[in-house]
């Protein structure tokens, strides 16, 4: 655990490739240890630049203020457009923390040590979605209710907003992060990728957001719902193939 | 062609001859005479079904008993809506194409089409709400086949969009295959999404695009303007093909020999 620790002190192409060479010895290739390995060292990171983590919340927060200043501050008229604006605000929230996911590792060469390394680059960088999700959609998840409750989401709904959202923005952070992948390597990248994530996360929002409304209404939720889970497990599938061949056509120069 | 032609083709192809006429094509020479050569046998008989047709839809077919003479431009509507997901189908396949078998030309077939694509896409949204003002009394209509071919015109511009944005060339052409290839996939889960978001808000979905029973004056001229399309779609598809062979060929040493030799 020492090695690990010292490899993970930075983010430094030096450090980062002690992270791969110590996946060469054959009793310490395990796939959950790459995983692990890469996940810890991003939280750390995360976590000593706490501000970052904390400004899609703070986004998130802000852009469901928007509404009821634009549209009215009537709760009841709020309430019908509270589960869309939430989750609205939750999709806008999630593309702003994924700009920043890849871009810091390709810029110092991490990233690039990772494609030779010979471990799969899928799980590298399906180890970093799942770090965005940690750190960009729970957040959110957790926010949600509070914020929700702003715009009149009984507390009777609060399991279903946050399960959705939990789901969600899980397939949200994929498909972002095969975006991401793509637009790495392009300094104006950050239009351009909300122009190509959005459009794909369309059927996300439209269920996760009648889930909620469904639920506010006491309908059964557990069609959508269902169709929503097979949509991560879809995502969760075929997404870290696309994002490995993306950021392979990103890094080679 | 002849046997100049012949030595001129760079890949040398291994899985019999079943498939000599594919590797053929991947040779950017033979690729451009070809399209070159193809292309008046679309482009003609494009031009004359579709005179035919417009003579068939416009003033043969007799006028809908309930729609009057509004129906008449389903017969640009329709085909333009069809071949928008078709040509974004033709797209995906080349791009694919491109990425897997590294065929360079594929990834030019692909960049050819997708504004091609995205012009039958707007064709579509404007015939569509040309003919909603008049059915359904606003421009537009949150209805499904609306919604979606919507989201078909930001896929197409997110497609040209990434394209743009490198400098180079080929990582261009391979960026831009991996979000055609994901978008296809994702097509299928926007329709269904679109489509039953749509049956939970409004109630009955207009269904008066199906055009459920037309007579034959009125089907005739709609097949002909769709095979007319689709040959317009082909023909243009090798004059675009060609400009991109040419940008992409330009210091290429054949594409100087055949302009000295002409």
């Amino acid at each position: 655990m020492q090695s690990d620790s010292a490899a993970m002190r930075s983010d430094t192409p030096s450090s980062s490739m002690s992270v791969a060479t110590a996946g060469v010895g054959p009793a310490r290739t395990g796939l959950m240890r790459i995983t692990s390995l890469v996940i810890v060292r991003d939280v750390k990171l995360a976590v000593r630049h706490l501000d970052q983590v904390l400004q899609p919340l703070v986004f998130f927060a802000i852009v469901v203020t928007l509404f009821p200043l634009a549209i009215s501050p009537v709760i009841d008229e709020l309430r019908k457009i509270s589960a869309g604006v939430v989750w609205v605000a939750a999709m806008l929230a999630s593309l702003i923390a994924l700009e920043s996911l890849f871009r810091a590792d390709v810029e110092d060469g991490t990233m690039e040590q990772w494609v030779l390394s010979g471990q799969p680059l899928s799980l590298l960088l399906f180890s970093k979605t799942i770090t965005h999700w940690l750190l960009a959609g729970l957040p959110l998840v957790i926010a949600a209710p509070i914020i929700g409750t702003g715009l009149g989401i009984p507390v009777s709904v609060w399991p279903v907003l946050m399960g959705t959202l939990a789901i969600g923005t899980g397939s949200l952070s994929i498909l972002g992060a095969i975006g991401a992948a793509l637009t790495v390597s392009l300094r104006r990248g950050s239009a351009l990728l909300a122009l190509l994530v959005l459009p794909l996360e369309i059927p996300v929002l439209i269920f996760g957001a009648r889930v909620v409304d469904l639920a506010m209404h006491g309908e059964p939720v557990t069609g959508p719902l269902n169709l929503l889970a097979a949509m991560l497990l879809l995502f969760l599938s075929l997404g870290p193939l696309a994002m490995a061949a993306a950021m392979r056509i990103s890094v080679e120069s | 062609m002849t046997s100049n032609t012949e030595s001129e083709v760079t890949a040398a192809p291994r899985s019999g001859s079943r498939w000599l006429w594919f590797h053929k094509l991947s040779s950017p020479p033979y690729a451009f005479r070809t399209a070159g050569n193809l292309r008046p046998w679309f482009f003609w008989p494009s031009l004359i079904l579709m005179a035919f047709a417009l003579y068939g839809g416009l003033i043969l077919a007799p006028p809908d008993y309930q729609q009057k003479d509004a129906f008449r431009i389903i017969y640009v509507h329709v085909p333009s809506a069809i071949l928008s997901l078709q040509v974004y189908v033709v797209m995906a396949v080349a791009a694919a194409v491109g990425l897997i078998w590294r065929m360079k030309l594929a990834h030019a077939l692909a960049a050819a089409v997708a504004p091609l694509g995205a012009w039958f896409t707007f064709l579509c949204l404007a015939t569509g709400s040309i003919y909603g003002k008049p059915m359904w009394g606003t421009w537009w209509e949150w209805e499904p086949r609306l919604t979606s071919e919507l989201i078909m015109l930001f896929l197409y511009l997110g497609f040209m969009a990434l394209r743009n944005s490198f400098d180079d060339l080929q990582r261009a052409d391979r960026a831009a295959a991996v979000l055609a290839i994901v978008g296809v996939v994702n097509v299928p889960i926007v329709k269904f999404s679109v489509q039953w978001w749509n049956s939970l808000h409004q109630g009955p979905t207009f269904s008066k695009l199906d055009a459920p029973s037309m007579t034959a004056s009125m089907a005739w001229p709609w097949g002909l303007m769709m095979l007319a399309f689709v040959l317009y779609f082909a023909a243009v598809t090798c004059d675009r093909l060609r400009s991109e062979i040419l940008r992409r060929e330009r210091n290429a040493s054949w594409l100087a020999e055949s302009l000295r030799s002409r």
